[in-house]
């Protein structure tokens, strides 16, 4: 018999889609039942209590947490979110419920040795709920007490050699895509260089020394899957110089309908037969392309990667040899100025370890950012308050017509005195010899 | 329940500590194919619906089984894919951005048994445990926030309108008969932990009230010159309030119509509370992406202001949800992201197609930004 009736909740059980209501009740179920003995180290009960709480909110239309308090792990200043409920005496399972963020490995790839470890230290330790994974990245664990906080963090980093992810003003966890580890389009291995900063970084990742929080992400193509140019500081985005990789006998099979094109991804309805020339050379944003006599001509030249002619033919065509990572940054979410996308600092820069070249950039952008940014300003709200410019300066990269999608539409600039021979010095006596007043 | 100790001395913290060991390193958990054929991977193709093949230059391949879940998981659920890991993929399994469990198989015959056990086991209460999909032309799962689950400034909740969304949408997650491939995202409120303003499809949960303010508590709980500071529209100045019991306290007062209901400043201060049931509800966004192809990353637009919380399954917004994707299919041309498709009819003609209807709410008056979402030409459609 459940604790608390959740006939709202229960509604969220039908339908095809995994129901999380279900999994709760499921869990509340194993903890009661305690089949292998475990010693809970909260409440035995706090899943009915999630269910409890969470019936209430869908009875009021209002959540029922309050702010974090301040609770954490010596030393560190992020990695754990104080959380408790407003309803502590209708629901003590979840009084104090914190969550712990668990740096993600590279490509969210796991072994079940690892994972089983996680569940069995949830279980004996947390609410056995977590989330796979926060929108950051990192492995969210949601629900303990206070005391268990520093017994979670000895057993991860004595028994699991794993550290916590971050939160606050501090380096975020950074994240990447599934790379070069199962995917053709990957121009450098995001796992690596994600890890490397990661590990570089460590100290900014642990303790909050920012304006506000500042997010990394690593995506291997511009195709873009973990979305870095949306929603991190600095979007590192896979690409290439060189010239697109043409198989010329899978371009035909390709015309002569022998592969489906864009790797089957359309097989859910009848579009006809695949016409190269509607589907591909016509749709090309630059007209960099053309099918002519049978054979697929590219002006690479002209070629800005968008990636389209390669996702629709990838037996066919190949990313460049040439390969190397565009930075981007100041993507954030709307709040508060507003949505920011990426914008284009560094074109092309080789990924070569130890990644100099890239912590270069790094770091001189956390200078200017830590030197100039407000309280809570994230870096493109710095970058939209000082300009640009400034931005460039900072980091000693030289503007070029890349940077802009076009050319500024006023003449409002700001001019320094040192680019203006003569200066801003000037004598008003012997002007008025020539101009009366 | 006795305390147990892991073996962490409080008298003595930094006694045996270790620190900055960063997470594990990617290459431990990679599967044996991975790890031979990494940087190697020539090509990919899905098979059907969920079921994708990487072949590399060394001729092996990999199979992959994709399933959805809820992203809430408990360890009794990640103990039974853990399971499934071990029986068909040596122990090994990765979890794709988008919150969707891939396993990974040496050969066809192993991923289609494998498909087969997914798709037959169910929660108690009746749905899938591991629906196979997600791949190509059609709707992945969407990524989300806590919700009321466990947010404080939360709007409405997140697993249950994903829940919801997900049920009306499964169809389109089992197969690959749109155009292109379609995103959704859902926030709680605009602080967006999960980033969705440049999904195809983004549900935000959004406030309408200003906030309440409790002044008995508001210096006691709050640094005041922080709240002032948090708000972005300056609406918000000190001031000295008298309590029903005479006495003088220090707080703030509010313009209430300056304020954009961001929340930011109940962020920083726990005493200007702005949840209401009624006040709360979903906006809806539409036509982001974040990949750059063809044409350029895009941020998603308002198109529907305000759908109330229907809790417990959001029927309003997952309907329009429906109606939407159900128009873009029929109408939108191959490879079309939403987003292009409804820049190429107009969106006039989306508000038209999708039977939206456009209010003043839609048209952007948040500092200069907005004057470049008006149209400055003649050109428009009846």
């Amino acid at each position: 018999m459940a604790k608390h009736a959740t006939p709202l909740l229960d509604q969220l059980e039908s339908g095809p889609w995994p129901s999380f209501v279900s999994d709760l009740k499921q869990e509340a179920e194993s903890r009661a039942k305690n089949e292998k003995g475990v010693e809970h180290q909260i409440p035995q009960d706090v899943c009915e209590d999630i269910l409890g709480i969470l019936e209430l909110s869908y009875k009021h239309g209002r959540t029922h947490w309050k702010h974090g308090g301040i609770v954490g792990v010596f030393g560190y200043g992020g990695g754990v979110i104080g959380r408790y409920c407003d309803q502590p005496e209708m629901f003590p399972g979840v009084a104090h419920f914190h969550t712990l963020r668990i740096n993600q490995p590279g490509g969210k790839f796991y072994n079940t040795k690892f994972l089983r470890q996680l569940c069995d230290l949830w279980d004996f330790r947390g609410s056995g709920m977590t989330n796979m994974h926060g929108s950051t990245g990192d492995i969210v664990l949601l629900g303990t007490t206070t005391p268990q906080l520093e017994e979670i963090f000895h057993t991860i980093t004595h028994d699991m050699n794993q550290d916590l992810g971050g939160s606050g003003s501090n380096l975020r966890t950074p994240s990447d895509c599934i790379g070069q580890a199962r995917c053709e389009y990957a121009c450098y291995d995001t796992q690596d260089l994600c890890y490397a900063l990661t590990m570089e970084y460590q100290d900014e990742l642990h303790r909050p020394a920012f304006p506000y929080k500042f997010k990394f992400k690593f995506d291997g193509c511009p195709n873009c899957c973990v979305a870095s140019i949306a929603r991190s500081d600095m979007s590192f985005i896979g690409t290439w110089k060189d010239d697109i990789r043409i198989d010329k006998k899978a371009v035909a099979a390709y015309v002569g309908g022998e592969i489906p094109p864009n790797a089957g991804a359309h097989s859910g309805r009848d579009w006809g037969k695949f016409d190269i020339v509607k589907e591909v050379i016509n749709l090309c944003p630059t007209k960099c392309m053309s099918y002519e006599g049978g054979k697929l001509s590219i002006n690479n030249r002209e070629c800005t990667r968008c990636m389209h002619c390669i996702n629709v033919m990838p037996q066919a065509l190949r990313i460049g040899n040439e390969k190397g990572v565009s930075i981007l940054v100041g993507a954030k979410a709307p709040i508060l100025d507003g949505a920011q996308m990426g914008s284009l600092l560094v074109p092309f820069v080789k990924v070569e370890e130890p990644y100099d070249k890239i912590k270069e950039v790094i770091e001189a952008i956390w200078d200017w950012w830590m030197e100039e940014g407000k309280n809570r300003e994230r870096l493109g709200e710095l970058i939209k308050r000082q300009g640009f410019q400034k931005l460039l300066e900072a980091t000693g990269i030289k503007a070029i017509p890349q940077h802009v999608k076009e050319p500024r539409t006023n003449p409002y600039i700001f001019w320094k005195e040192d680019e203006v021979k003569g200066g801003w010095d000037r004598d008003i006596n012997e002007f008025r010899k020539h101009h009366q007043r | 329940m006795a305390f147990i100790s892991s073996g962490y001395n409080p008298d003595k913290p930094m006694g045996n500590r270790i620190t900055d060991i960063g997470p594990r390193k990617y290459d431990e958990f990679y599967p044996p194919i991975i790890k031979a054929n990494k940087g190697k991977w020539k090509y990919h193709q899905i098979l059907e619906p969920g079921v994708l093949v990487h072949v590399s230059e060394t001729g092996d391949k990999v199979f992959t089984v994709r399933c959805g879940g809820a992203r809430l998981m408990s360890v009794t659920h990640i103990r039974e894919i853990c399971d499934i890991a071990d029986k068909y993929c040596g122990g090994h399994l990765r979890f794709t951005t988008r919150n969707n469990v891939e396993f990974m198989a040496d050969s066809l015959d192993k991923a289609n048994a494998l498909k087969a056990d997914l798709e037959s086991r169910k929660f108690a209460g009746g749905s899938f445990k591991f629906p196979v999909g997600g791949t190509g032309a059609g709707i992945s799962n969407i990524v989300h926030t806590q919700g009321w689950i466990h947010c404080h400034t939360p709007a409405t909740d997140a697993s249950g309108p994903v829940k919801a969304a997900m049920d009306v949408l499964f169809d389109d997650f089992k197969s690959m008969r749109l155009p292109a491939h379609l995103r959704v995202s859902l926030a709680c409120c605009l602080n967006m932990c999960g980033a969705v303003h440049c999904s195809d499809i983004a549900i935000l949960g959004f406030h309408r009230k200003p906030p309440m303010l409790d002044h008995e508590y508001l210096d006691k709980m709050c640094e005041i010159p922080l709240a002032i500071a948090a708000c972005p529209t300056a609406a918000i100045r000190p001031s000295k309030v008298e309590l029903a019991n005479g006495k003088t306290v220090n707080s703030v007062a509010v313009k209430n119509e300056r304020c954009m209901f961001c929340g930011n400043c109940y962020t920083m201060c726990p005493s200007m509370p702005l949840a209401d049931d009624v006040g709360d509800g979903i906006v809806l966004m539409v036509g982001g992406k974040v990949s750059n192809r063809i044409s350029m990353p895009k941020f998603s637009k308002v198109v529907v202001a305000f759908i109330p919380n229907e809790a417990p399954r959001w029927p309003t917004t997952t309907e329009t949800i429906k109606k939407i994707v159900d128009v873009y299919a029929k109408d939108a041309n191959k490879y079309e992201r939403l987003g292009e498709w409804a820049e190429r009819i107009g969106w006039e003609r989306f508000f038209d197609k999708c039977e939206l209807e456009f209010t003043h709410h839609l048209i952007d008056d948040f500092r200069d930004s907005a004057y470049y979402t008006w149209r400055q030409s003649s050109q428009f459609k009846f």
